[in-house]
């Protein structure tokens, strides 16, 4: 224990020598560090050129300031889903066509072999075709979406917006670097969710914690894409149709982030009362990103991961909904019967049971919640495949009853719900407490099912349907 | 290298750090202020692939990778950014906790060429420390578009310690880095970092301290380092170092009765 005692002598000694001088000695060593650093860098660093106009400073003050921050914003996150739109429809059309084909050619090779009809309804029309929906759905917002936002990423524009949302994360009770994590959130919610790390205080940390999930995530990006591009395209003509898509996705992440301003608020002013720390964000000066090596990496490390994610989990999913579909239980099928044992419910929320039990259905990952929803539909129907995506758009409109409002609430609830497992496995590991990652699967949940009974009874009640 | 782990007692201490001690494989950190590249300079070592934005608060906790150079293996670890080590925040806890009670083989810290001035107050931190430090002067393509020029042998002349001029992207100057790194570690390079000059009223002050800490803890920390720690009162320190030099002393006891 003597050395236990002789370290308190230390502090003592060390407290008597600087005396009530503490704080100036602590300034004072700071400083000396400082001029240090100053006097090296002064002798080693030369500049060639005089001092050149500072371009960070410039752009900053353009993309950071409070008259243009917003629409810089608002219009860079239009750009990005416009060129993702318009981009998309032909490679997945194209590739819609090209899977069906070899559907065909699967189906005649089953035929050939005389194979059961079990087992062709199984592998093809279940298996086989939830994997070429998921790809030729998926596969080309993906493609052409990551690249451009990881672009943005290398650029240095997150911590900008992070910069721009700072005073409104203060406003609603949080710690500014929520905006931060919030902007991780896009890319991964799990990922989102570790990032909250960061945040110190664990009030805060859980704040942002809990409303991670209003961001909608990449295996969520393209669900919300495909929905805006299918449904609006085709409806009027085709500059208007993607301007509207573009709008509404766009629309959709604005009112993500308006929610978890609104429920970090609503949490900071009721389970999670404390005061609000401070921090210092730094900007870091924006890089030239390396083009070709950001598209190799958003390639491999975004599309083919959630692509391989969405693809792994679809195709037994795909079985599964097939035989849901097939197997009958008198005259209706069992997905038919839990969908219409939903079906009161989701009406309420502008939805129909299908949809819903394609959202249950998806909790291991979102990515296949679209997927399995046309599956759902086409499966055990005695329609013809849709083999394109105005065949989709008919399948859903004829064939189902959709409506724009339909979509409309299918996008905000692909927005509000439950997260994914993975997310919601990341949630009680970082937190610990089972309560927590229940209350971060009911808060978005009770949020999405009311706005879309809202939007539904609202957009019904003007009598805008 | 066994012998000195268990003398020091860094092995528990490493543990505690999440790096294992049980193998002898040499521990390298990767220190440096945000967005200087450090991750990239710990991809490129690691051969590790994942994607590394312009984003300040990336790599949260340390993330720890392998590399083999010259037929050895060692470990890597990535420490969060930071802008000092004066323990404001988490990060420049954890941060200074590893080096200064991990004890890593070597420190790499990682500075931008086109902010020296700025980011020299960590490696100056660091180096009061540890005398295993190599600077990694990072972002040189960025430097030579803004036509800076950096004098890298008066700046290893300043600060006594080897300086790696880098473009971690384009993998420019990482193998000089990782030779000189593994120098210093096998001993074959001992820096003699040049201290910071403090005020005279500071500079008596740690003259008292020093002896008396050097008796109490003997070669295992830096006792300039821990008198200017207890001269700003960073009871945070002081509590880790009752801490770990409690462990210390548990096993050292153990050990002797085993």
């Amino acid at each position: 224990m003597s050395s236990q005692i002789s370290l308190n002598n230390l502090v003592e000694e060390a407290q008597r020598l600087t005396g009530s001088r503490q704080n100036e000695i602590r300034d004072s060593i700071v400083k000396s560090i400082y001029s240090t650093a100053e006097n090296i860098a002064a002798n080693t660093v030369s500049s060639k050129i005089e001092r050149k106009t500072n371009w960070d400073r410039k752009i900053d003050n353009v993309l950071t300031s409070p008259v243009w921050g917003f629409p810089i914003m608002f219009g860079l996150l239009a750009l990005v889903f416009w060129v993702t739109i318009t981009g998309a429809n032909i490679p997945s059309a194209m590739l819609a066509e090209g899977l069906f084909w070899i559907e065909a050619r699967l189906t005649d090779f089953f035929l050939a072999m005389d194979a059961p009809s079990w087992l062709h309804g199984f592998l093809v029309l279940g298996v086989y075709r939830s994997l070429a929906w998921v790809v030729s759905v998926m596969l080309p917002p993906m493609a052409i979406f990551f690249p451009i936002f990881t672009l943005l990423e290398d650029l240095g524009y997150l911590p900008r917006v992070a910069f721009n949302l700072d005073r409104f994360f203060k406003k609603a009770g949080a710690h500014g670097k929520q905006a931060l994590t919030m902007s991780m959130g896009f890319g991964c919610n799990a990922a989102g969710i570790i990032a909250c790390r960061v945040i110190d205080s664990p009030r805060e940390r859980l704040i942002a914690t809990l409303t991670n999930v209003f961001v909608p995530c990449n295996g969520r990006f393209p669900t919300l894409i495909a929905l805006a591009t299918i449904f609006i395209s085709g409806s009027v003509s085709l500059s208007v149709s993607s301007t509207l898509a573009t709008l509404s996705v766009a629309g959709l992440v604005v009112l993500g982030i308006a929610i978890t301003l609104l429920v970090s608020w609503l949490l900071s002013n009721t389970l999670l009362k404390g005061e609000t720390s401070l921090f210092t964000l730094e900007l870091p000066p924006y890089r030239k990103p390396q083009v070709g090596q950001v598209i190799i990496r958003s390639v491999l490390d975004r599309t083919v991961f959630v692509l391989t994610r969405a693809m792994l989990i679809a195709a037994p999913a795909g079985g599964i909904i097939w035989l849901l579909a097939n197997t009958y239980t008198g005259d209706t099928s069992i997905l038919s019967v839990i969908a219409g044992w939903l079906d009161p419910f989701a009406r309420h929320m502008g939805l129909d049971g299908f949809i819903l039990t394609a959202f249950i259905l998806g909790l291991p990952a979102n990515e296949i919640v679209f997927p399995i929803l046309i599956m759902s539909y086409v499966s055990g129907s005695a329609m013809m495949e849709p083999a394109s995506l105005a065949a989709l758009r008919q399948l859903l409109v004829d064939g189902h009853g959709w409506t724009w409002l339909t979509a409309l609430c299918t996008m905000i609830f692909v927005l509000c719900h439950w997260p994914c497992g993975t997310t919601l496995l990341t949630i009680q590991r970082e937190q610990h407490k089972g309560r927590w990652t229940v209350l971060a699967a009911i808060i978005p949940t009770v949020t999405g099912i009311l706005l879309c009974t809202f939007v539904n009874y609202l957009v019904r009640g003007l009598g805008l349907i | 290298m066994g012998l000195t782990y268990q003398s020091t007692g860094t092995l528990t201490t490493r543990e505690a750090f999440n790096v294992p001690a049980s193998d002898n494989q040499p521990v390298i950190a990767l220190a440096g202020n945000p967005n200087t590249g450090k991750s990239t300079v710990f991809n490129a070592l690691t051969g590790l692939r994942q994607h590394t934005g312009n984003w300040p608060g990336k790599t949260v906790l340390q993330t720890k990778g392998t590399f083999i150079h010259n037929g050895r293996k060692y470990t890597l670890v990535d420490l969060p950014g930071t802008y000092s080590l004066l323990a404001n925040s988490i990060d420049e806890q954890v941060a200074r906790d590893f080096i200064c009670f991990a004890q890593p083989e070597a420190t790499i810290v990682v500075v931008d060429a086109t902010c020296l001035e700025r980011n020299l107050n960590l490696a100056l931190q660091v180096i009061e420390i540890t005398n295993r430090v190599v600077l990694c002067v990072n972002l040189m393509d960025e430097a030579r578009r803004k036509q800076l020029r950096i004098e890298i042998n008066g700046l290893s002349k300043a600060l006594g310690i080897p300086v790696v001029a880098t473009a971690a992207r384009s993998k420019e100057g990482l193998p000089e880095l990782l030779d000189i790194t593994c120098k210093v570690v096998s001993k074959q390079l001992e820096p003699n970092p040049k201290a910071v000059r403090y005020s005279p009223e500071v500079e008596e002050a740690i003259s008292r301290l020093e002896p008396q800490i050097k008796a109490l803890f003997g070669n295992s920390i830096n006792p300039r380092w821990v008198a200017l720690r207890l001269l700003d009162g960073d009871m945070n320190l002081i509590k880790n170092l009752k801490k770990y030099h409690h462990r210390e002393r548990i096993k050292a006891a153990r050990e002797a009765f085993a």
